[in-house]
């Protein structure tokens, strides 16, 4: 038996399948993974997250501490709720997670780390804290449901306390506010609008069955891999990881350079990296039947004389990979060399198939990016 | 779990199901569970009509958002017809394993052997046995 979520036994009533997910039992799906995706691209769905990992850090030095420990910069944090999305990264630039930051406070900032990096996370955190005299305090206490989909605001609107729905309503993208015994942040991991909630986990129950009273359809992982995938937006461990650094993951953007006086823990390695060039994240969209997946080997499609001429010919890995519902078409990250493409080649069970490089996302908003 | 497991089907151990017909072909197809474990099929990969299959082969490929799979052909014989509705489809394997999810029709070989195909019962035990 695995970890369990304060949902877990309303996902088994509800016929879930349970899978093992970093160690928590989690649902996969509630019958149809597809139609939980298609569930929140149109309408609204709801996801258990509860394995993930809420940190609140306080005291009088947090901000200070947070702009060392962090690649993005907690400096453009300045109105209550406002999240910012960064790595968090090892002296040699790789990344030992990726995580969403929440300014409450001036002493008190929130975090929402990965379930599976939650001990090393942790241990990280807590070391560094220690001389900025900030309190690392883990919220077991909190369970969190992400409610997303173009419906999904107005469905969730009226089960929030009732003091708080006009609030609600105000709540900017990639913000939050705090309801009641609520934290309903504006985020979330599928490239649809919608709410993040971290409630009392003994609410949470009572929470998920009102929800789906209102019409939001139970979704599972395999659902929410689909979804933020076609989002164009990264897996820890599978895109990135502690052997790869942000500008080779395609979260160049979340690195904030500037101020050049700022020192965060892996700026050395990045400004070297940068210099050096390398690899890129790229999406790649198949051209023809079959399903893209981690590990799946890239190549140039067609040798060009100046290909056959390098030392070492243009290659790369699938990092994330699989069949697109919105598209009905296979999309992936990929770690290729810089500037391959647009047509590529990729290893599917022994045999080539042609690919085309993109840039994700691939959907955002109900809506294809990428033309098929 | 029997119930889906149907009495009047012969299957293997890596998941098919075989139906004997009244013309004396065979139809084929993957298991209740087998489609279950695979998760939503996005694409399947039929026979080509006419081609000859050897009991144990690999004869088609179902590929699933979890996963790709080979079919085995429980049978040695010609494929007479395969599912082309598969390939615009491929959720009736989801929906209906047994009946619109086939996969092809066989007509089998005079000289094949005796086959050891499970009954439905020895079927169920294997999946038991996995659980």
């Amino acid at each position: 038996m695995g970890l369990r979520t304060p949902l877990y036994g309303t996902h088994v009533s509800g016929g879930a399948k349970i899978i093992d997910f970093g160690g928590w039992d989690m649902p996969l799906n509630y019958g149809s993974q597809i139609e939980e995706h298609h569930a929140v691209r149109r309408d609204a769905g709801m996801f258990d997250v509860s394995h993930m990992c809420v940190i609140d850090l306080t005291g009088a030095r947090v901000r200070e501490f947070l702009r060392l420990l962090l690649a993005n910069d907690v400096a453009k944090l300045n109105v209550p709720g406002a999240a910012l999305y960064s790595c968090m990264l090892n002296p040699n630039g790789g990344v030992i997670d990726d995580l969403i930051v929440y300014f409450q406070s001036e002493s008190w900032f929130r975090l929402v780390v990965n379930a599976g990096t939650r001990h090393k996370d942790l241990k990280w955190i807590s070391e560094h804290a220690a001389p900025f005299a900030v309190d690392v305090r883990e919220r077991t206490d909190l369970a969190m449901i992400a409610v997303q989909g173009p419906n999904a605001i107005a469905k969730t609107v009226p089960l929030l306390p009732p003091g708080g729905r006009a609030a609600a309503l105000k709540i900017a993208r990639f913000s939050g506010a705090e309801l009641g015994s609520w934290f309903v942040a504006r985020t979330g991991y599928t490239g649809e609008d919608g709410f993040e909630i971290m409630l009392p986990a003994e609410d949470a129950a009572a929470a998920w069955q009102a929800l789906e009273a209102q019409g939001i359809a139970p979704a599972g992982l395999g659902a929410r891999d689909t979804l933020r995938l076609e989002a164009g937006m990264n897996l820890y461990g599978n895109d990135m990881d502690e052997t790869r650094h942000p500008l080779e993951s395609g979260l160049a953007w979340t690195v904030a350079f500037d101020p050049v006086e700022r020192e965060f823990i892996g700026r050395a390695a990045l400004t070297r990296a940068r210099a050096a060039g390398g690899p890129v994240l790229v999406g790649l969209v198949l051209e023809e039947r079959g399903v893209l997946r981690s590990h799946q080997q890239v190549s140039a499609a067609g040798e060009s004389p100046a290909d056959a001429q390098r030392a070492t010919p243009p290659a790369g890995e699938v990092t994330s990979g699989t069949f697109s519902p919105t598209l009905n078409r296979s999309i992936a990250l990929a770690r290729v060399s810089k500037g391959m493409g647009p047509k590529v080649l990729v290893d599917i069970r022994g045999k080539p198939h042609a690919a085309r490089v993109v840039k994700p996302p691939f959907v955002r908003n109900g809506k294809a990016l990428i033309e098929i | 779990m029997s119930e889906n497991v149907p009495d009047d089907l012969q299957y293997t151990k890596s998941h098919e199901w075989v139906r004997k017909l009244p013309s004396g072909q065979v139809e084929v197809g993957i298991t209740h569970h087998a489609q279950e474990s695979l998760g939503d099929l996005v694409f399947v990969e039929v026979p080509q009509t006419d081609r000859h299959v050897a009991a144990g082969e690999a004869c088609a490929v179902v590929e699933s958002v979890k996963a790709a799979s080979d079919v085995y052909s429980p049978v040695s014989g010609r494929v007479v017809a395969s599912n082309a509705d598969l390939a615009q489809q491929p959720e009736l394997l989801n929906q209906d394993p047994y009946g619109a999810g086939w996969l092809m029709r066989v007509e089998l070989d005079a000289t094949a052997p005796g086959s050891a195909l499970l009954t439905a019962a020895e079927y169920a035990q294997t999946l038991d046995a996995a659980d």
